[in-house]
């Protein structure tokens, strides 16, 4: 429509420095994008710093097993008697962390191949997008579990095989977006100069389908850190004495029989560091992707 | 169906005061409809005119009730029939809508669903609103494709959207707009994206549906001699207000703001032309395909002389936007050369080298697309000067600056992303990064086509002006004659991928016309009320005369 108001234009002034415009934006963020964020942040300071946070060392069996609460052991402690707090703050470091580096990863796999195939189309998009169909076919748990028994259970297999299988999912987002862009006059203009093609997709292609990609990580990051969760309580995820919430989750299951809340610690930090990131990335979403409040 | 005694000519039919709307962006209401009053009786059309902004579709929606979303009516009162649209709900304005009022947009292709079947999409208004059966509002449907002299009327309802053309897609539109023989319906530029030698027999059919139920109608459009033949009464609104308005003779004739008279003015921009015999780009018998086995190029055959513009000019679907693509080498030839300064460019664009791509540079129809948005105005002109000519740093921007100069822009644009300049801006913008480059030959593809009328002549006065500075050769595509005969020094007339007549302008825009060139001329509106009229009677005799 090309009668559509066009945005006035705006009298010359003074750029807005980048933090400026971060303050403008979050100034508009709702209720529920800033709870996310600030749970967000708060696993973030307990990860980095957890060894000054937490009363006891990761591994340290300082009681009995099965202690309740008390105000030496906030939360009790495990079956061995380790300080399920303490634990619970190393369980965000390594968690968090083995997720925060698969999902880039798998990003990194997945979005380069994705534009790649995207510019590229012909035989070379065929054969990957096929090959990538392929993976999808099988569920992500199952085959995770197939190839862990295969390659052996350790924190790098963990990370290269969840990355991968996850960069499929990545692939399918950054072709579609990427698709859109590929066919746009500035890509064409810019082939016509003559660019190569690190040029072409890393200036031309890759800003223009950040947002989408940004938000698709924020999600990614969610299903990685449920996978090794869940695989963690499966007991092939990351393995003791590690801390980690999924396998806590698991080594007190029995517990809950008893109504000792315990295993619900661990299953309560995985389920609230969730839904803060979707909070998170749902705002996000909206803002990208221009939609509008009913008014 | 309506009584006829509602259908009395002459009646008021819509009542609008004081209408004042806005419209939201970032959380901010800003006027875009700022107090107008206008009415409209039974059996009359309006012409709503005015440049990009200032608010005919937003009027034009609101005199059906309706504010589109981030839009919101603010004051003023809306009545039609004696309903006061502004207060009636959503169920009371769903049952007008359709029936009693209906809309025909832009672009038909993106109105119709098409998963289904133009008969369903025609019939679906009547059968909801339980006005007909469905078989009655078949037959209705079939006698409405007759009237709007579709093809094939009593078959062509079976076709899905993609398997008509886009003139007869605006018709089967207006025939679902006309099938509950509405009070009113509101035409949304219609015709804009439609070829001139397809846009009259629209035009012409629209009118004469119009005038046989006697409809009431709002036509908004940017075109003057469109709205001309269309309307019997002209407002002329600019920044949400009217400017001012009256019956059309009277308004062509006289019109007495000096904003319509600058709308009105015939294009003061003339070019005198000029031949030359030195051929800085020869096109030699090119073919070219998609691939299928249909030639979009056949046997093309094309010079370009230096320092001139030679427009190629066509219907959509004609080859021209293809031959810019076999030239540039994005599509390479299958058949033929292509000569630059005397020598073969290589078919495939990676064979070509840097200088070469340099010399030839391109500008598109839309810089919406053309721009990086992501980019500013600094890396976007900058980026030819830094990969053809390795300046960098100050240097850069010292001549970035010199190149917005040139384009008369302000050298505090520079950082500037594009999203924050208006249309003209923009493709000044691209016009400056093909500069930037130094080429010795530019494809200006439709370069003016998505710009109000006193945006296109400034882009206009430019690339000419550049032209005589730098010595530059345009090769010119548009579909829009009156460009044409502004800028161009050599014509091209391209039909169905062949070269129909290539001469100077003075040969080609007088007669005696092959057959396409004459059809092609003859559809361009002309700014007299009666034009179409005659046109369509000089046509029917000529069918009399021929059969």
């Amino acid at each position: 429509m090309n009668t559509a108001t066009p945005v006035e234009i705006r009298a010359i002034k003074a750029r807005r420095t980048v933090l400026e415009n971060v303050w403008r934006t979050l100034k508009t963020a709702p209720i529920s994008a800033w709870f996310g964020m600030i749970v967000i942040v708060i696993y973030a300071i307990a990860a980095l710093f957890a060894p000054w946070i937490a009363h006891y060392g990761e591994a340290e069996i300082i009681g009995k097993a099965y202690q309740p609460s008390s105000s030496e052991f906030w939360l009790g402690t495990d079956q061995v008697g380790r300080d399920l707090y303490s634990r619970l703050i190393y369980g965000a470091r390594n968690t968090i962390g083995i997720a925060l580096i698969t999902t880039l990863v798998s990003f990194f796999v997945g979005g380069s191949l994705g534009v790649a195939t995207a510019l590229k189309r012909g035989w070379f998009d065929q054969g990957v997008s096929r090959l990538v169909d392929c993976f999808l076919a099988i569920p992500v748990l199952i085959f995770a579990l197939m190839l862990l028994a295969v390659a052996g259970k350790s924190v790098i297999n963990l990370i290269i095989i969840l990355a991968l299988l996850d960069a499929t999912r990545v692939f399918r987002l950054a072709r579609a977006v990427a698709l859109n862009v590929v066919v746009m006059d500035f890509v064409e203009a810019a082939k016509l100069r003559g660019e190569r093609m690190t040029w072409i997709v890393f200036k031309e292609i890759v800003p223009n389908i950040l947002p989408p990609l940004i938000t698709e990580f924020g999600l990614r990051f969610c299903f990685v850190f449920l996978t090794i969760s869940a695989l963690s309580f499966l007991g092939v995820g990351i393995q003791p004495p590690t801390a980690d919430w999924g396998s806590m989750v698991a080594e007190n299951k029995t517990l809950i029989t008893y109504g000792n809340p315990t295993p619900l610690y661990p299953a309560a930090a995985i389920a609230l560091l969730t839904v803060a990131v979707n909070f998170v990335v749902d705002w996000f979403l909206h803002k990208t992707s221009g939609l509008r409040d009913e008014l | 169906m309506n009584s006829e005694k509602k259908r009395v000519k002459g009646e008021v039919l819509v009542e609008i005061k004081g209408l004042r709307i806005e419209g939201n962006s970032d959380g901010v209401w800003h006027p875009i409809v700022k107090g107008v009053d206008l009415t409209l009786r039974r059996g009359e059309v309006l012409g709503l005119i005015g440049e990009s902004g200032a608010g005919k579709s937003t009027l034009g929606l609101a005199a059906m009730g309706f504010a589109r979303p981030g839009c919101r009516i603010s004051e003023g009162s809306i009545v039609f029939d004696g309903i006061d649209l502004r207060n009636a709900s959503d169920a009371e304005k769903r049952a007008l809508w359709g029936s009693r009022i209906s809309y025909v947009a832009q672009s038909a292709a993106a109105a119709f669903n098409p998963a289904h079947k133009l008969i369903e999409q025609t019939t679906e208004t009547a059968v909801t609103h339980n006005i007909m059966s469905r078989e009655k509002a078949e037959a209705d449907a079939k006698d409405l494709f007759r009237r709007l002299q579709l093809p094939n009327p009593d078959t062509i309802g079976d076709r899905f959207p993609h398997q008509v053309s886009g003139g007869q897609l605006q018709r089967a539109m207006t025939a679902m707009a006309m099938s509950c023989r509405p009070d009113l319906i509101i035409f949304d530029e219609p015709t804009t994206a439609l070829d001139v030698t397809t846009q009259v027999e629209v035009l012409a059919a629209m009118r004469d549906l119009v005038e046989q139920f006697n409809t009431a109608a709002i036509y908004i459009t940017h075109d003057l001699a469109v709205v001309a033949q269309m309307a019997h009464r002209i407002m002329v609104l600019r920044h949400g207000k009217e400017v001012e308005q009256a019956p059309t003779r009277e308004m062509l004739k006289e019109p007495k703001e000096d904003y319509t008279k600058t709308l009105w003015a015939v294009r003061k921009l003339a070019k005198p032309e000029s031949i030359s015999d030195d051929i800085v780009l020869r096109v030699h018998e090119v073919d070219a395909t998609y691939g299928g086995p249909n030639k979009v190029l056949d046997n093309v055959t094309v010079q370009v002389p230096r320092g001139r513009t030679v427009a190629v000019v066509g219907e959509s679907g004609s080859g021209k936007s293809t031959l810019a693509r076999a030239i540039t080498g994005l599509l390479p030839p299958i058949k033929g050369e292509v000569y630059f300064n005397g020598k073969p460019l290589p078919h495939a664009l990676k064979d070509r080298d840097k200088d070469t791509l340099r010399r030839i540079q391109m500008i598109y129809q839309s810089a919406d697309t053309s721009l990086n948005p992501r980019q500013t105005i600094r890396d976007l002109i900058g980026r030819p000067l830094e990969f053809y000519h390795g300046v960098s740093g100050a240097e850069r921007d010292r001549q970035v600056g010199k190149l917005l100069e040139q384009i008369e822009l302000d050298g505090s644009y520079i950082d500037r992303l594009p999203g924050e300049l208006s249309g003209g801006q923009k493709q000044r913008i691209s016009i400056a990064r093909a500069l930037a480059a130094k080429p010795e030959f530019i494809i200006c593809d439709e370069v003016t086509s998505a710009l109000d009328q006193i945006v296109q002549e400034g882009i206009l006065s430019l690339l000419m002006r550049l032209q005589k500075d730098t010595n530059v050769s345009y090769l010119f595509i548009t579909h829009d004659i009156a460009t044409v005969r502004a800028i161009s020094d050599e014509i091209v007339v391209m039909h169905q991928g062949r070269v129909v007549q290539q001469g100077p302008k003075s040969k080609v825009l007088n007669p005696p016309f092959p057959a396409y060139t004459e059809l092609l001329l003859s559809s361009v509106p002309e700014m007299d009320p009666d034009w179409l009229t005659r046109l369509l009677a000089k046509r029917a005799e000529k069918a009399k005369a021929k059969a």
